[in-house]
């Protein structure tokens, strides 16, 4: 069986993480004095050649995105870290920062010599206070021990709203506006907070950073699937036996994963289906789970790794109506500043309550294949542009399902 | 209304900080008068109904009074299949109110939420940002009594 590989996650269980001391006894913030040894665009160059891809869903090359805020002169940029976890079954970013926050700010502080940054945000979501403190201890710490150098970092508490996870809308965000994504371009490299040059990576992404720095690209492209290496954090819930955790590197099957590291479903149960990447990936029945986990890979059969979140439903369930409830999600989680979107969750979830209680047609089946089609290319962000992947996936694979449903 | 003000006054200067002068008021009597919408953006220099559109787009924000503890249930596709129908049944049981309601004492309020992202164990409620991961309904009861 494929073992886990914890890099990310190097530190977890094994230092305090209220105590910069542990960190750097770990060896922590060599990275950065190494990076700042080095000519800005030399860390990009490592970056981009490591292959590392961004971990919030993604999948664009972070070296790349760097390098766009890098070439811009401007006189102030920024760094993001997106901490504003708002995938359902997703907590890999809190597992991080709650363990070893001072690998975020090592990153976060690579990123902004790489750029010619000096300030930067960490955005958490308002779910997680308890993290906020952690982070904020840990600035704290770093700033009085000199770690950071010229580098700020200020943590701002999101108050609960999926879309915030949207790069453009978080920006909209900290500048304290309501969270509405923007039109794009310009994208956030070249004009993003208060139309500044910025970069916005995922937390797994900086927490990537440091260890590519110290041990080089061609070490991190080495690791897992050649188009998208390195590791990956996944939460396993849902049907499975183990609800747990796991960091493993991106050539790993979801087999593995579900019937290896997640030791399958519970009661005797049959694997029915896995959604993976979050409440707008696709669900992949289980004549993919040979697929490995890494991006393209999952592309290829319509589905997406996303934040890593794995939800395992087993036989038992009706799965109409899991999709039914994420369907009420889209629709509370639109922020309504597009049409197709606002309008777009409000009847697919019409349509599919209208299934799943019996009152619905192939008509109806039919309109939400449509539907989907118009909101994928409509849509002005990622939200409405996903949000109908659950439904026309089952639709696709678990078609019996809903033919059993409508009239 | 001084005493907001007062609140809100230390994020005048922070670039964008209304949200966070709205989550020091919510720390207070978690929930954000009409007067301390006014006077917010007053202090940020911007119209009300600007700083009503911030305040009523978040859900952590609330325009209406609200109990002492916010009790939110998580119901998610990872929750949901977990059973948070029967934890919300058990909790308008034990409460005598229904989702969006406060108790006549004022003590709690009940919320749906979207993911907490405690998933370890679900299904998942919060009582003031506290997580509860794993709650059966046999155990809502004992929860509660945590806050009498």
């Amino acid at each position: 069986m494929a073992e886990e590989l914890r890099l990310v996650l190097k530190n977890f269980g094994k230092i305090n993480p209220l105590k910069v001391e542990d960190y750097l006894s770990a060896g922590g913030y060599k990275s950065l004095e190494k990076a700042r040894s080095m000519n800005p665009l030399e860390v990009v160059e490592v970056m981009k050649k490591s292959g590392l891809r961004g971990r919030g869903g993604a999948g664009f090359n972070t070296g790349q995105k760097w390098f766009f805020a890098h070439n811009i002169q401007a006189d102030e940029k920024f760094v993001v870290c997106n901490a504003d976890e708002g995938e359902p079954g997703t907590y890999k970013d809190r597992i991080i920062m709650e363990n070893d926050p001072h690998i975020v700010l090592e990153g976060m502080a690579i990123c902004g010599h790489a750029i010619g940054a000096t300030q930067g945000y960490i955005y958490c979501r308002g779910e997680y206070p308890g993290v906020v403190d952690t982070l904020n201890t840990a600035i704290a710490q770093a700033k009085e021990k000199g770690l950071l150098g010229d580098f700020n970092i200020e943590v701002r508490m999101g108050a609960g709203a999926y879309v915030c996870g949207e790069e453009t809308a978080l920006i909209e965000s900290i500048e304290g506006n309501r969270g509405e994504p923007r039109f794009r371009p310009p994208y956030p490299p070249v004009a993003g907070l208060w139309q500044k040059p910025t970069i916005v990576n995922n937390v797994e992404t900086f927490a990537n950073v440091a260890q590519i720095i110290e041990k080089g690209a061609e070490w991190f492209a080495g690791i897992g699937a050649k188009s998208f290496p390195g590791t990956k954090v996944l939460t396993l819930t849902g049907d499975i036996n183990k609800k747990i955790f796991i960091e493993v590197p991106t050539d790993t099957t979801i087999k593995e994963v579900v019937f290896g590291f997640g030791g399958g479903i519970p009661d005797g149960k049959k694997f029915k289906a896995v959604q993976i990447g979050g409440t707008s990936g696709g669900f992949i029945p289980e004549e993919f789970i040979e697929t490995t986990i890494d991006f393209d890979s999952m592309r290829k059969i319509e589905a997406t790794l996303g934040s890593g979140a794995v939800f395992v439903i087993d036989e038992t369930r009706d799965i109409v109506d899991v999709v039914t409830r994420i369907a009420k999600f889209f629709e509370h989680e639109s922020c309504g500043k597009c049409a197709p979107c606002r309008e777009g969750t409000m009847r697919v979830h019409l349509l599919m309550d209208r299934i799943n209680d019996g009152k619905g047609s192939q008509a109806d089946v039919a309109l939400l294949k449509k539907l989907s089609r118009v909101m994928a290319s409509a849509c002005l962000c990622g939200l409405g542009q996903a949000a109908p992947t659950p439904v026309v996936t089952t639709i696709n694979h678990f078609g019996m399902d809903y033919h059993a449903k409508v009239q | 209304m001084a005493e907001f003000k007062e609140i809100i006054m230390p994020f005048k200067n922070t670039p964008g900080g209304i949200i966070q002068a709205f989550h020091a008021v919510q720390k207070k009597i978690n929930y954000l008068p009409e007067n301390a919408i006014i006077d917010a953006a007053e202090v940020f220099g911007i119209p009300v109904k600007e700083a009503y559109g911030v305040a009523t787009f978040y859900s952590y924000f609330s325009i209406k009074p609200r109990g002492k503890y916010i009790i939110r249930i998580c119901e998610s596709a990872p929750c949901h299949v977990a059973g948070a129908a029967e934890i919300i049944a058990s909790l308008e049981r034990e409460l005598g109110i229904k989702i969006g309601e406060t108790t006549g004492d004022g003590k709690f309020t009940m919320e749906l939420t979207e993911c907490v992202g405690q998933c370890q164990a679900t299904p998942v409620i919060t009582i003031n940002g506290k997580p509860y991961a794993g709650v059966t309904p046999q155990q809502v009861a004992e929860i509660l009594a945590e806050y009498e």
